[in-house]
Order: C-alpha cells, then structure tokens, then sequence
C-alpha cells in the first residue's frame, strides 16, 4: 500500500454474499481476487491464484485465518497472504473491510485492478 | 587386488559399520559376514514389539538378503566363526568355512547373564536376546499359562509386558526395592510399578530366587523366604554380559569386555571390536546409542579418513511398553544436587531433575516424556539452566502463550537429538522434510532413519513434521492423533461421536476439546464424514468442510478448470446420450473429451461458471452425476458377460448395473470402485477393486480390498454366493462395514490390511450382522441418492459457488459494479 495516497474502497456486494468460511471471487482486469469471509465473520481478499502453481485459493478450505490451497494442499494465511510453514512465497493481499453489513475492497485501482 | 574385511557378528553394531564403511569409501573391501543367527541383519530393539504382537519379524529387519546381495557382501547366516588365527589373519567358522582377512571387525554383541541357581539350565528358562527367544516364549504363551521373569530392568518388564499382551499370568521377581532401579528414581518406580501391576503383572520386589524347580522341565520357581511361584516359563532378564570367549581365545586383551582404543582398535591392529562386546576406557555399554557413534568411528578407521575418535556416549533410555511413558537419563542419586519436582496426578504425571553446580545431572520423566530430549541436550551439552531454573520443570514452552503442542518441538534447538537411537538430530529431520519432501513419519525414517529403531521418538518426528509443514501435514494414519487439533485418534472421534451422542462439527469440536477454533482443512472433511455416516438422515452436511471437488461436484483440474463425468450405469450409453455429451462438448467449447478407464465420458477444461448449465443440458438427456470427484462410489466397470460373450456364464452387464443402482451416491472413507466380469476370464479386471464380482458356472464370486494406482494390491476373495439378490446384499454389507469401520481417506485395500480379511469375513458371513448393516446401507442411502447435479442446475443449491461476487470490467469504475 501506498502511504502517501489514501486508499479508495470499492463495495463488491454484502457479508452475507459470502457463506461462513467460504470465499467468493471478485473478477477484475488484472485478475481474479478471492474474498474470504470467516467463521467469525471477519472478511480478507487474496489474488485468486496460489504463489506456487495456479491454484484457484477461492476453491479452498477455510480453517480459522487460514486457507488451505486446493491444489497441493500449501496453507496460507489469510491476514498476510503468507504460506504457513517452511514456504516463504505468499499470496498477494487485497485490503478489504466490512462498512454496515456491505463488503469493500481496498486499492484496487492502485493495483491496477480497477479505475475509481 | 581389494583389501578383505571380515566382520564377525551380523547385529546392530557390524553391519551399522559396514553401511558407514560403504558410504564413506565405498567399493574399497571386498567385505564378508558371519552371523550366527540364521537371520539377515534385523533390529534387535524391536523383538519386544514382536513379542508384544505389535510388529512381525519382517517388519524388524533392516537390511534383506538383496541389501548384501546388491553390496558385493558374502553372507554366511546361522554360522558363527569358532576361531581366529590372528598371526595367519584368518577366521574359521562352525561349519569349517576359513576365511582370510585384511582386517577383522568383531561385532558379537552380547549374551544374557544367567543367575547361578540350581535348576538355571532346565528346558524351559531362556534369556531375552534374539528371535530364537521370542519363539520360544511365542510357544510357550500357547502352551502354558504362567510365566516368571526374572529382572525387572527394560528388558524384564518388556518381556513381562509381551507375555502377558498374550494372555499369560506373569509374575516379575527382582532383586532391589524398585525397579529399573539403574533408571528411575523410588517414585517413578512405584508409578510404573503401579500401571503394571494394574494391568495384571504381578511385581515382587526384594525377591531373592533360590531354586527353579521341575521335573525334566521348568515348573516353579522357590525364593529364599520359601515362597513358591508356578511357571511353565522362566525368562532371564538380569543383565548382559560382553561376548569375549572368541577374542579372549585369540589372545586378544579382554577385560570386562573386548579393550578397545579410541579408535575402536583391539590389541590386534588389524583387529577392531564395535557394540556391546567391547570395553573403552573401562566402560561397557548395553543400549544402541552408542553404537552408532562406535560405528563411524571403525568406518572413519577403515576407510582410512581418521576423525574425532570416540570419547564415550551419554545415554538415556525409554521404556517400550505401549501406553506407559518412560523417560531417565544421567544420575539422579548425585551428592550435592537440587531436586526440582513436578507432579500432577490426575494426569499421573512425575518429573524429576537434578541439579548440580547450575547443569542438569539427571532427569526422570514418567507419564509425559515430550520434553525427554530437550532436557538430554542440555544434561550432554552441560549447559547452564541458572537463568531458566525456576521455570524448568516446565519444559522448553513454559510461559508460553501458546498452547500449540508442535510449538515445544518448534523450541528446539537443530542440534537437539530426536533420535536417540540412530542418533539424528532435529536439524538433520527439518533439512529431510524441507529438502527432501518428507511428508509422513515413514519418509523422515527413510531418509534419515530417525525413529526407525525403538520407535519411541516417532511423536517427536511427527510433532517436527506438523510444525515444519503447517497444516498441510496430514498426520498419520495409525493410531496417532487425527490432525494436530485434537490428541485424538480417528477410531476414539468416531467412537466418541456415537458415544457422545455429538451431532455437528462444532459439538464434536468442544467436547472433545479441539485445541483449535475451527479444526484445519485435514480435521474439518474428516469429521464431516464421520458425522454423516453415524447420523444418515439427520446430520446436515457442510459443504464448507468439503474439498472443493466434493464442494462443487466436479474435479478442479491443474489449471483452475473443472471436468465432467456423467454417469454412465454398468458402462452402458446409448445415442441419445451419446448425442447429449457431443452438444455439451460443443456448446461449452470443451478442450478434451476422453474415455476413462471406469467406462465412462469426462469431459475436461470445463469453467466453473458453466457448470450449472452443463448438468442441466446432461440432466436434460437423462444423465446424472457420475460422482467421479467423490470419496463415495465411482463405477462399476463391467464386461458384456453372458449377454454377448461366448465365454459368459452370468450376465454380467446387468448385475454390474443392479449394484450401480443400488450404491451410487454413497459417500465412503475414501473412494470406491466395483466391477462385475462374466466369467473367470475376468475382462473387467474385478479383482483389483474395491468390491469386485466374478462370475462362476454355479453362482458368482465376491473379491474385496483391491486396488490399483500407485500400490497394485489384488483381492482377496471373501465368499461365493448363488444369487443376484445375495451379491447386492454382500455388497451393502461390506460397504457399511467400510463406512462404519475404516479411517477417512483409507482406502478398503489398506483397511483390510491393518485389520485383516477375517473380521469381515466374520462379520459378512454371520447371516444377522450381514442383513443389519445391508439395513443400515440402504437407510442411509434413501437420503443419499438425490441428483447433486440436479440441486445445483437448479440454482436453489449453493449458487454463490459458481458465480463471481462482482465484476469489474476495463476500465471500471465503482459505480459500474455488477453486484449480483
Ligand atoms: C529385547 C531387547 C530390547 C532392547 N531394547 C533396547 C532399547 O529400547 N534401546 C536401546 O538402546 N537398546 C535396546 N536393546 C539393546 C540393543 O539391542 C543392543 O545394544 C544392540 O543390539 C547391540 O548391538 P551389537 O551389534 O553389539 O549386538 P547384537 O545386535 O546382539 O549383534 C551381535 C550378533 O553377533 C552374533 N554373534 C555372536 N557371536 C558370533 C560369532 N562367534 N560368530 C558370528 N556371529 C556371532 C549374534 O548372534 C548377534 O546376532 C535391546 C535389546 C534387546 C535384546
Ligand atoms: S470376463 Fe468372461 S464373460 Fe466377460 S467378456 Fe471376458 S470372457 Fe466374456
Ligand atoms: S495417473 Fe497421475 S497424471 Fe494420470 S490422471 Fe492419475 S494422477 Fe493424474
Ligand atoms: S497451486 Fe497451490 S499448493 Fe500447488
């Protein structure tokens, strides 16, 4: 994230679009991003595509903060996109929040997802 | 011409030399082995596991005849060598053989010390050293109802606790107040005193043997305050003693044992001595620890790189009696030392350490051993506890926040030892798991051999396996914790689901105390299934706790895309299907249409947005989903049997579609394949299924438990039966059995093999258990066989799956969101 210029969110929909400890994906020019909402309600955004091969992270299980890759199983977690263990790649993050019940993502623009 | 290395003693210590010897100069020797035992090399730690019933012998041996063969080694089993002529440097053995050497390695371990009482030599004591004395007690555990041994040091109390796993009335008779006196301490020794005795041993202390008495054979055993024993048995279990007949008789220097250098050197310089028979600096040893030190230090001598030499070992020492943990090292009767003391007793737990001049002397741990090695390093090491005395006794996590049991392991330092009997270190386990891809205990033994010895470290590795890959470690299937959330095994969660009467992943989480939230992506699937097999009917599915095959009832493919197995019953299709799978192929512009080999269509590349419209486009024409993503029932593969074949006896294409009908949709531990052939010609390959039918002129044969993949595994044949209506209710039978008994993600080739094919022959053919579990198959299949396709085409099921939460086309702006 960039200090200097304030973040611009963008609303992608209601928390409750996004089951329990399921992610949902938000498309853009610049690629997929996956919003996961957790079991307590808490929302974080990855790019949709896991640092080791290609790995849709959408389509894994969410456990706690954590998301376990569909592909080969590699864990990662969800606060800061970095894989749990031994690994040291990690997904990129996405800032996202809730705002009255609504969920919004954070610098899509700065990442070239998106205009705004 | 090579040098000729003769090595006496086929056990723990030679040949560890000779694998020591090869990696560091290998091809240098021309290498021959005389062992006296009729056996290849095997782990003479591990006879008590056997002995127990917990291993066979296979299990045990470490390196097989083709290790030697594929060496260059000469191996002469079940002939020991008689004599050394150390002037001429040759050996001769029993059977005559001579043989010259270079140099010579005396490897001969040691033999059990028999107590000078009369009746000693009777047909029925033997010692508790070799496979030759697991047979006999083998026999005598059929034969005879007690037992006597006599010693309660390890290898006593392991004996006592083997004889006794097979049913016989075991008595321990020992010489000193507690027992493993050289090991623990006067309260540990009552606490495990206490567990034996619980479990039916019964335990004299202060005991004195005066006589073993019997006519032509052991039948009891007299103390001195005159009190009589009964036994058909009587096991010697008071000590070794270094085998030195054979050096001594060659005029080599023997004391206690076989003098050695530091460099593993006899008095003979062509003569080396490894393991238990030898003595260095006064010192003998009975445990393998430092056998491996000694083993690279003569493989460092004969390879002619020198090294360090060989300075002593410390040791410590665990007990192997399944259920009772054991831990001691160093001294704990040391002048002068502090006493720090931990007891808990609800959970039976004792912790000792001693104290001398700020540095651990000893340690005693009975009840939980996990800190057992990070205690050893710091007594090996010498190094200073003063800073972290006062919280110690609590093991490397104390103060910690973190209640993650990996995280004491995590604590380690890499130059800990794990392995105390192979001697491997934690650094040298997280380079293999890290480099070299170990995922499970098995491969951190393959390539590092920790664990591969007692065993007892096999916790410790799993704990390191579980904190250097994170959740992705899946745990291991024996009796060991389900995942690192829970200490429970999958066979107590499934029982204490029922038990507990627990009806959703939560309530299974908090009453048997889940250390985690919400379980791992490892824990989570598991108890989902085991819920819905012990609830049909009434546990309601979370797909949340779904792999995302199961989750949206296709198989993501390595690029993110899906495919699309419609089922296909028996193998049989029509054109009108045929056609319906030719549009979709079309319409959705799939890549690859391919036949596989369950007899059916998948078609491959399809995006996961277009899935709801192809199931609908397939439903249309009449298909359903093949399940081919599923832990549940795939095909059944079928040949054209008696309706086409000239060779067919049965007909095979309908029966294979009866049993289709009847199981699809079930969801199993892991998946599950059938198929039905014809006629022993066996054309649909039924024999290496899960279920697999064979058609006979008289009826039909049933396979179970094969498999093909990665491990070929062929049937084994559970029965014959007459009728169709008799294989269809087989059939259920067996497959409840699997549901209700195997481990998630155990397949039934791999079940059977862990509990054998006789319980479930038992159970299959005992007529009533048969009918109530084909009962219990079909109830839970009235629940189970609604279309998933279906659901989902229709959009009411899980629509958030398959369509995106908003799209942002280029260039965007918020305001053009497609919030659905
Ligand atoms: C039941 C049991 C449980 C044990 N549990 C543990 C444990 O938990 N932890 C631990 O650290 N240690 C344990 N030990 C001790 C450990 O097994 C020994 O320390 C180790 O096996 C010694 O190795 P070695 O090579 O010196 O002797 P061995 O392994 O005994 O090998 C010597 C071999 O030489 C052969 N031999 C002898 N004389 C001749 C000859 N003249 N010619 C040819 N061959 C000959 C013998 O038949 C034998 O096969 C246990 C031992 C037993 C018996
Ligand atoms: S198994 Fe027998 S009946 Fe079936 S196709 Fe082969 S030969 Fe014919
Ligand atoms: S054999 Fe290997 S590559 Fe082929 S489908 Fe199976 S897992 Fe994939
Ligand atoms: S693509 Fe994610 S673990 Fe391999």
């Amino acid at each position: 994230m960039n200090a200097i210029s304030p973040i611009s969110w963008v609303r992608i929909g209601h928390l409750d679009d996004i089951p329990p400890r399921a992610a949902r994906v938000v498309r853009t020019p610049a690629g997929d991003v996956a919003v996961f909402r957790t079991g307590t309600d808490e929302v974080f955004a990855l790019k949709d595509r896991c640092p080791h091969g290609t790995g849709p992270l959408s389509n894994g299980i969410v456990h706690g903060r954590r998301v376990t890759c569909p592909l080969h199983g590699m864990v990662f977690d969800l606060t800061t996109g970095e894989a749990v263990g031994p690994e040291t790649c990690s997904a990129a993050t996405i800032p996202a929040r809730v705002v009255d019940g609504m969920v919004e993502l954070g610098g899509l623009d700065a990442l070239g997802m998106a205009h705004g | 011409m090579k040098e000729r290395l003769v090595v006496v003693g086929n056990g723990m210590a030679g040949i560890r030399a000779v694998e020591d010897l090869l990696a560091s100069a290998p091809g240098r020797y021309d290498i021959t082995v005389f062992g006296a035992e009729p056996h290849p090399n095997y782990n003479r730690i591990m006879l008590s596991p056997v002995l127990a019933g917990e291993k066979t012998f296979d299990q045990i041996i470490l390196n097989g005849h083709d290790w030697y063969e594929a060496n260059g080694i000469t191996l002469y089993t079940g002939d020991g060598v008689t004599a050394i002529d150390p002037a001429a440097r040759i050996v001769t053995s029993a059977s005559g053989r001579t043989v010259a050497y270079d140099k010579l390695l005396l490897a001969v371990g040691s033999t059990p010390v028999v107590l000078p009482v009369p009746g000693a030599g009777l047909p029925g004591v033997i010692g508790f050293r070799d496979l030759a004395d697991v047979d006999a007690m083998m026999d005598a555990t059929r034969t005879g109802r007690n037992a006597v041994v006599i010693g309660a040091g390890l290898l006593g109390l392991e004996a006592a606790n083997g004889l006794a796993a097979h049913g016989m009335t075991v008595t321990v008779l020992h010489l000193m107040g507690t027992i493993m006196e050289r090991q623990l301490d006067e309260a540990a020794g009552a606490l495990l005193q206490g567990e034996l005795e619980g479990r039916g041993i019964s335990i004299i202390t202060r005991a004195q043997t005066a006589a073993i008495e019997g006519d032509g054979r052991v039948q009891r055993v007299r103390l001195n305050d005159g009190r009589v024993i009964d036994a058909d048995l009587v096991v010697m279990a008071v000590g070794i003693r270094p085998a030195t007949a054979l050096a001594k008789a060659a005029g080599l220097e023997v004391n206690r044992g076989i003098v050695v250098n530091d460099r593993m050197v006899t008095s003979d310089p062509n003569i080396l001595a490894v393991g238990e028979c030898v003595e260095h600096r006064g010192q003998t040893y009975g445990l393998v620890a430092p056998l491996w030190d000694m083993a690279k230090v003569v493989a460092g001598e004969l390879a002619g790189i020198g090294g360090a030499g060989y300075h002593g070992t410390v040791t410590a020492t665990r007990l192997k009696v399944t259920g009772i943990e054991v831990f001691s090292a160093g001294t704990f009767n040391e002048p002068g030392a502090d006493d720090i003391v931990f007891r808990d007793a609800a959970r039976g737990v004792y912790k000792r350490i001693l104290i001398k001049d700020n540095r651990i002397a000893g340690v005693v741990l009975y009840g939980d051993t996990a800190d057992g090695p990070w205690y050893f390093q710091m007594l090996k090491d010498g190094e200073s506890v003063e800073t972290i005395r006062d919280t110690l006794i609590f093991g490397p996590n104390a103060g910690a926040v973190d209640a993650d049991p990996a995280a004491a392991v995590a604590a380690l330092p890499d130059s800990a030892e794990i392995c105390g009997c192979n001697g491997v270190c934690k650094g040298t386990i997280v380079a293999a798991i890290r480099d070299k891809g170990c995922t499970s205990v098995d491969d951190v033994r393959t390539h590092t051999k920790a664990s591969a010895s007692c065993g007892n470290c096999t916790g410790l590795v799993e704990k390191l396996l579980a904190s250097t890959l994170g959740a992705s470690y899946a745990g291991e299937s024996a009796s060991r914790p389900m995942c690192k959330c829970t200490h429970h095994t999958h066979d107590d969660v499934r029982r204490l689901i029922v038990a507990g009467n627990l009806k959703s992943i939560p309530a299974v989480m908090q009453a048997l105390e889940w250390t985690t939230a919400e379980g791992c992506a490892s824990c989570r699937p598991a108890l989902n299934y085991y819920l819905m097999c012990a609830w049909p009917g009434d546990y309601r599915d979370d797909a949340q706790s779904r792999y995302i095959n199961e989750r949206v009832h296709a198989n993501i493919q390595k690029d993110g895309t899906y495919s699309v197995v419609p089922r296909m019953w028996g193998g049989l299709t029509n054109p009108a299907e045929l056609r319906a799978i030719a549009d979709v192929a079309e319409r959705y512009a799939i890549p690859t249409v391919k036949v596989t080999g369950g007899q059916r269509i998948d078609l491959l590349g399809a995006r996961k947005e277009d899935l709801p419209a192809i199931w609908a486009d397939l439903n249309a024409a009449g298909m359903v989903s093949g399940h081919a993503y599923a832990k549940g029932l795939r095909t059944v593969k079928t040949c054209v049997g008696s309706e086409w074949c000239r060779f067919g006896t049965q007909a095979s294409m309908d029966m294979g579609v009866r049993l289709e009908r009847m199981t699809w949709g079930t969801w199993t531990p892991h998946k599950f394949k059938m198929a039905v052939s014809g006629c022993p010609r066996n054309c649909a390959e039924a024999t290496i299924k899960d279920f697999g039918v064979v058609a006979v002129d008289s009826g039909w044969e049933l396979h179970v438990g094969g498999n093909g993949g990665m491990k070929v595994r062929a049937c084994d044949l559970l029965c014959k039966v007459e009728t169709m209506e008799e294989v269809e209710e087989y059939c259920g039978a067996f497959i409840q059995m699997y549901r209700e008994d195997a481990r998630y993600l155990e397949r039934t080739a791999p079940w059977i093999e862990r509990i054998g094919l006789e319980p479930i022959r038992a159970r299959i053919l005992n007529e009533a258990d048969r009918k109530a579990l084909h009962r219990r198959f079909l109830h839970s299949q009235s629940f189970e066989q609604t279309d998933p396709w279906a659901e989902r085409a229709s959009g009411r099921v899980d629509a958030h799956e398959f369509a995106p939460l908003a799209t942002f086309d280029a260039p965007a702006t918020p305001t053009t969101l497609a919030a659905e």
